[in-house]
């Protein structure tokens, strides 16, 4: 008879338990062990803070309602949470998902009155938006020329996301769930390439250059900004 | 075979018609055989700013529904033989109408004549649909307004959809005498740069235009108006010569154009 590895292992780390679940047995064998496993291990984290899981479960595909049978299996030990589910596989869908927003999507289109272009990712329009036209990216949106109509960024929630243009002369524009529009009496001041941004600290979508969005997010410049707060901190 | 073009604009108002009727008698003068089609079912005009509206007998819709032969709404007009009018009836709706008829008509009307002009009602409803169901061509008119400008935008994200017509070609209609002296050319370059598209025209605004069209008669008749000369032009364009744009310069003075003749700009 085979040497048959146990379906559930426990490992310590320091920052919490990594639990490697076994992607070869059967899944009610699975829950089965991992809620044994885990009630011969209870006495260990009786007292003590709260620790975080992680769990990693191979080649096996869990959907929806298996992720939350295990996490509440987990959760029902006390002092465990569960701080994420690793798993090698996806559904195709899934992945032919995540492809999509993860492409910078090229359209070399006018976007008129009336018409709305939707892109799951970032999209790079070669052309213009006019009034009354609507570009929707679920990423960044770049616009290779005059951007006077509507545009949404982040469609879906990410306030990370930005609307550069050639020309920025919106109606309105959202990123995220935010959503600005231009003064109504605009400036008529020369315009470079401009690009739109959340500004968590104005809480409002900004205007400004591109290259001042990236010198604000660059993580050498927040951790000097860091450095900079600490220095003050300490005089 | 002919070619069949659609004269549109989305906004009501801004001179479909006239354009329709005036493009229509250029191409006439220059000896082409024309057809103009009044689509504008249940509002028509066309018929009267070419005052032919006495000799209406059949109409559209009564080829439609089998009444009559399509020859037998021929109206011709009272100056040009090559020049006919298809008229529109007045106490039906567009919806007496669908587009794969207006098709085969505008079809039928392509086999006998060079040109099919098709004057186009308002809106992007059923009588737009029925309008260029059958065109080949399209030709979108709009005024220099903020709002005509966004529907002919409207209408020409819609064109583009039809693979059947070629991208279209704009005229800016009601082009101000006084605009164009005072920078207004800066304005139709706006609309040029929201619109992106070729430019076949510009008419200046002419009270004689109305003063025509309520006589009946086109304003491309009469050598004299700076209209008509528009219209002239935009004839020739369509018959494929390259006519400069009416210049800033025909509204300047004779001194003006005397110096510029001398070199002293």
């Amino acid at each position: 008879m085979s040497y048959q590895r146990p379906p559930v292992m426990i490992k310590g780390v320091k920052d919490g338990l990594i639990l490697k679940l076994d992607d070869q047995c059967s899944y009610d064998q699975l829950i089965k062990a991992l809620k044994n496993k885990l009630a011969e291990r209870r006495h260990h984290y009786v007292d003590g803070p709260l620790v975080s899981v992680k769990v990693v479960c191979g080649n096996r595909f869990l959907n929806e309602k298996q992720r939350e049978e295990i996490q509440s299996v987990i959760r029902s030990e006390q002092k465990l949470f569960v701080a994420e589910i690793e798993s090698n596989v996806m559904t195709k869908e899934e992945c032919e998902t995540r492809l999509k927003q993860a492409q910078l999507k090229e359209v070399v289109q006018i976007v008129r009155s009336g018409q709305i272009l939707h892109i799951e990712g970032d999209v790079l329009l070669i052309g213009d938006v006019n009034p009354g036209g609507k570009i929707i990216a679920g990423g960044n949106i770049y616009i290779l020329g005059a951007l006077r109509g509507t545009a949404h960024a982040g469609y879906g929630g990410a306030t990370d996301k930005v609307i550069a243009a050639s020309l920025m002369k919106p109606t309105q524009l959202m990123i995220g769930d935010v959503m600005n529009r231009p003064p109504d009496q605009p400036d008529e001041e020369p315009h470079y390439m401009e690009c739109a941004f959340y500004d968590p600290d104005q809480d409002q979508i900004v205007i400004d250059r591109l290259q001042s969005y990236f010198r604000k997010n660059s993580v050498e410049n927040k951790m000097l900004l860091e450095g900079v707060k600490q220095a003050w901190g300490k005089q | 075979m002919g070619e069949a073009i659609v004269i549109t604009s989305g906004k009501g108002g801004v001179g479909k018609t006239t354009t329709t009727a005036n493009i229509g008698t250029a191409l006439a003068l220059q000896g082409k055989k024309v057809c103009l089609v009044d689509t504008d079912i249940g509002l028509r005009n066309l018929d009267v700013i070419m005052g032919l509206e006495n000799r209406i007998i059949y109409d559209l819709v009564d080829v439609v529904e089998g009444r009559c032969r399509l020859n037998q709404t021929f109206i011709t007009d009272k100056r040009f033989d090559c020049l006919k009018l298809v008229p529109a009836a007045q106490s039906k709706d567009k919806s007496a109408v669908e587009p794969g008829q207006l098709k085969n008509i505008i079809d039928e009307l392509k086999r006998d004549f060079d040109y099919v002009l098709i004057d186009c009602p308002a809106g992007i409803e059923r009588g737009f649909k029925n309008a260029i169901a059958g065109a080949d061509k399209a030709i979108v008119v709009t005024t220099p307004e903020k709002s005509a400008v966004r529907d002919a935008d409207r209408i020409i994200g819609l064109l583009e959809q039809e693979s059947h017509i070629e991208p279209p070609k704009l005229i800016i209609n009601r082009v101000r005498n006084h605009m164009m002296k005072s920078g207004a050319m800066l304005e139709i370059d706006e609309i040029l740069d929201v619109l992106a598209i070729d430019l076949l025209g510009i008419v200046i605004d002419d009270e004689e235009v109305i003063a025509f069209a309520n006589k009946g008669e086109p304003i491309a008749l009469n050598p004299n108006s700076k209209a008509s000369l528009a219209y002239r032009n935009i004839g020739r364009r369509i018959l494929g010569e390259s006519v400069p744009l009416m210049s800033l310069e025909e509204n300047k003075g004779f001194f003006t154009r005397m110096k510029k003749l001398l070199g002293m700009r």
